[in-house]
């Protein structure tokens, strides 16, 4: 696949390349074998693959996770969808309490290869029960690793890099990235995932985000490029473990920052991030901290109230020319 | 267990050489030993510590070039006594006191040192880096906040004065000596002359009655016991300072603090160019002897190159006698952070009218820069006559 492609495209090529790669893989989860997906992301594949291999499962996210989970500990690699991360606290449980322990409370005798895809984040009108992003609840569980690709190519070579951690990932998948198109290389080619990338690079102040609010952060650089402001932009991509080292080399340039999370702003990620750069990087900073998070209410359905309770291109350049003294 | 710092021994000063270790692993010291001798810009200096313990390991090598604020030793069983302000002498160890916290890192030190003013993190960093005042700054931060590249335009601007104290870097080998002195007399200097709106004033009185006391008086001593004119003059101007604590102190974070202590610096001459001030710290409590053996003291250590570093920074108030030098008189500037600074001619023989008849009479001037910020002129002239009026009754000094 190569030239136009969508970011479902992306992950249909990344789950695609680890089945044909390697036999102890399958993918489950809710309608993802004759509906295809409800993000469309599994059309095709149970043709091609087979019932074996494309699994639909029962409306018990408990229960398939922890299938999911009892697999990966017998030699398996699978792969778990969850449809959003809503749905995925019904399965927390076998996340926290098994995926995440099992390795530390076997002493080290037994691996969790799991990989668990969801869908997350707002902006689809579906309402306050399908709309969140708790990435933030996961980042804060040691023993696990997780995701969040923003880009086509993260998308497709991230998984199989997963697949290959002996140890639980967790991928979010915002649900606005899915239509995004760019172009796919032919060959699916496996991506790092330890370290944050700079998608633009700027010298007066860092903007940190991940996932759906990347696209936003780019298009905010541009509207402040316009205004005389150069603005670096992090794409996290791991939020557990976090690589602070790009994030502070990033501060210690350009001496402000601004985080962008479409989690909410209390225990954000965004928080978390803002108590370290304080921690590392107290004595390069020329302002304080800031950061766009989403409003502090169950996400509504209404289009207009949606938006207004989403981070939006205008909040993060209003905030990007407050801390940097411009009016 | 506390590290001994390179210390500071002027606003100008950034580095100093360690010529010489006095103490060595295992040495027991106690506040106000000396302990290294440091080469600075003002010549070789041998510094102090300020607390007690014994010299666990020395951490600076003789010949080493070092920023102040640098480790020097490690002290073991350490009592940190505070480091004396200037303006205060070294304070006896009170081991039943309670000891202070720990002094912290050089730039949270620099950081709380200029509380109050709204200034970055990443600018108070820099400014305490290069001992950058951040009282001098106008800040073009979010509400005014002085920011990173206020601090850097200011240095750029001091960078390109030839005489700017900010430098970045110690100066090369090859500036050393009598030129690295003149660049930091003049970096002094050029910030005294920019910062402290002086007012000057000056008076010429009759001086025969003080020097005909120290002839009567210096005809029973010995020649090495013998007062010359300047003792009479630290003397009456520590007495006055006492009565004037307003011209006694330091303007320090855009206030005066008057100092307890009167730590008279006095101007003396280095061999081959250059001067320092050191103090002859709590002047106003010495008997006139005294003041003079310790006057011999530094003008011979000066001229050895042997001063200590308190006796640097410790000068709450400044003379600067030219004394036979001939002229009859002088127009000082302050030296930072002080507040005024009194100078003096040589006595001079002149037809003097004393009681409606013209008489032959030594007379003396004495001039006064004083720091508009803290006194006007009026409570200045009364400065100058308390210390005429002392030196007309120089038995009672």
């Amino acid at each position: 696949m190569s030239g136009t492609a969508t970011y479902r495209d992306a992950v249909r090529a990344g789950i695609r390349d680890a089945l044909i790669r390697d036999p102890r893989c399958f993918l489950m989860g809710e309608d993802v074998g004759r509906y295809g997906g409800c993000y469309a992301v599994s059309k095709g594949l149970l043709d091609e693959f087979g019932p074996e291999r494309i699994r639909d499962t029962p409306l018990s996210e408990s229960g398939f996770v922890g299938a999911g989970i009892g697999a990966a500990l017998g030699g398996m690699r699978p792969i778990v969808e969850v449809m959003t991360v809503n749905f995925s606290l019904l399965c927390l449980d076998q996340i926290l309490n098994n995926a995440a322990t099992i390795r530390h409370m076997s002493g080290g005798q037994f691996s969790i290869p799991v990989v668990i895809r969801m869908a997350s984040g707002a902006g689809r009108q579906l309402a306050a029960q399908h709309s969140h992003s708790l990435e933030v609840w996961y980042a804060h569980i040691p023993g696990i690793r997780v995701l969040a690709p923003a880009t086509l190519e993260d998308a497709q070579g991230m998984l199989w890099t997963a697949i290959v951690d002996p140890d639980p990932v967790v991928i979010f998948e915002n649900v606005m990235l899915y239509n995004m198109t760019g172009s796919l290389p032919a060959e699916v080619r496996p991506v790092d995932i330890d370290k944050a990338a700079i998608r633009r690079a700027g010298t007066d102040l860092s903007i940190v985000t991940y996932g759906g609010s990347l696209w936003k952060c780019m298009a905010a650089a541009a509207a402040l490029a316009e205004a005389g402001i150069d603005a670096e932009v992090i794409d996290l991509r791991t939020l557990r473990p976090l690589d602070d080292e790009t994030i502070m080399a990033s501060v210690r340039r350009t001496r402000r920052a601004l985080l962008v999370d479409e989690g909410w702003r209390s225990g954000s990620l965004a928080a978390e991030i803002m108590a370290r750069i304080v921690e590392q990087c107290f004595w390069s900073l020329d302002a304080p901290l800031a950061r766009v998070c989403s409003e502090e209410v169950p996400i509504p359905y209404p289009k207009h109230l949606e938006d207004a309770a989403l981070p939006q291109v205008s909040a993060i350049v209003e905030a990007a020319r407050r801390i940097m003294g411009a009016r | 267990m506390s590290e001994f710092r390179m210390p500071s021994l002027g606003a100008d000063m950034e580095a100093g050489t360690l010529v010489e270790w006095l103490k060595k692993p295992g040495d027991r010291v106690a506040p106000g030993d000396v302990v290294a001798v440091v080469e600075t810009q003002k010549g070789a200096i041998e510094i102090e510590i300020f607390e007690g313990g014994i010299i666990e390991r020395l951490i600076a090598k003789v010949g080493e070039t070092l920023p102040v604020g640098s480790p020097l030793a490690i002290i073991a069983g350490s009592q940190p006594s505070s480091v004396p302000q200037a303006g205060q002498t070294a304070p006896e160890v009170e081991p039943e006191r309670p000891a202070p916290p720990p002094v912290e890192t050089v730039t949270e030190t620099a950081a709380t040192a200029q509380r109050g003013i709204r200034a970055s993190p990443a600018a108070r960093k820099l400014a305490a880096d290069h001992h950058v005042d951040l009282e001098a700054l106008t800040g073009s931060g979010p509400e005014g906040a002085i920011v990173y590249v206020d601090v850097e335009n200011w240095l750029h601007a001091a960078a390109r004065q030839p005489a700017s104290p900010p430098g970045t870097s110690p100066p090369p080998p090859a500036r050393r000596g009598r030129e690295a002195m003149r660049e930091a007399i003049g970096a002094t200097m050029a910030r005294a002359k920019r910062e402290i709106p002086h007012y000057y004033l000056q008076h010429t009185f009759e001086f025969d009655r003080a020097l005909d006391w120290l002839s009567r008086t210096n005809a029973a001593l010995g020649p090495d016991r013998r007062l010359v004119p300047g003792t009479l003059l630290v003397k009456a101007l520590a007495l006055a300072c006492r009565e004037f604590a307003d011209f006694n102190g330091y303007w320090r974070d855009g206030h005066f603090e008057a100092s307890q202590s009167v730590n008279v610096g006095t101007a003396i001459a280095i061999p081959g160019g250059g001067l320092v001030a050191p103090a002859i710290m709590e002047a106003d409590r010495l008997e006139l002897p005294a003041v003079m053996e310790r006057l011999r003291d530094l003008v011979n250590r000066v001229r050895a190159g042997r001063y200590r570093g308190s006796e640097l920074t410790g000068a709450t108030v400044t003379l600067s006698s030219l004394g036979e030098r001939s002229v009859e008189g002088l127009w000082p500037i302050i030296n930072p952070p002080q507040v005024a600074i009194v100078g003096a001619g040589t006595p001079v023989e002149r037809p003097w009218i004393r009681d409606g008849r013209v008489v032959p009479a030594a007379t003396l001037m004495l001039t006064l820069a004083a720091d508009h910020r803290v006194s006007d002129g009026h409570r200045g002239a009364r400065f100058l006559a308390a210390i005429a009026a002392k030196l007309q009754e120089p038995e009672k000094l």
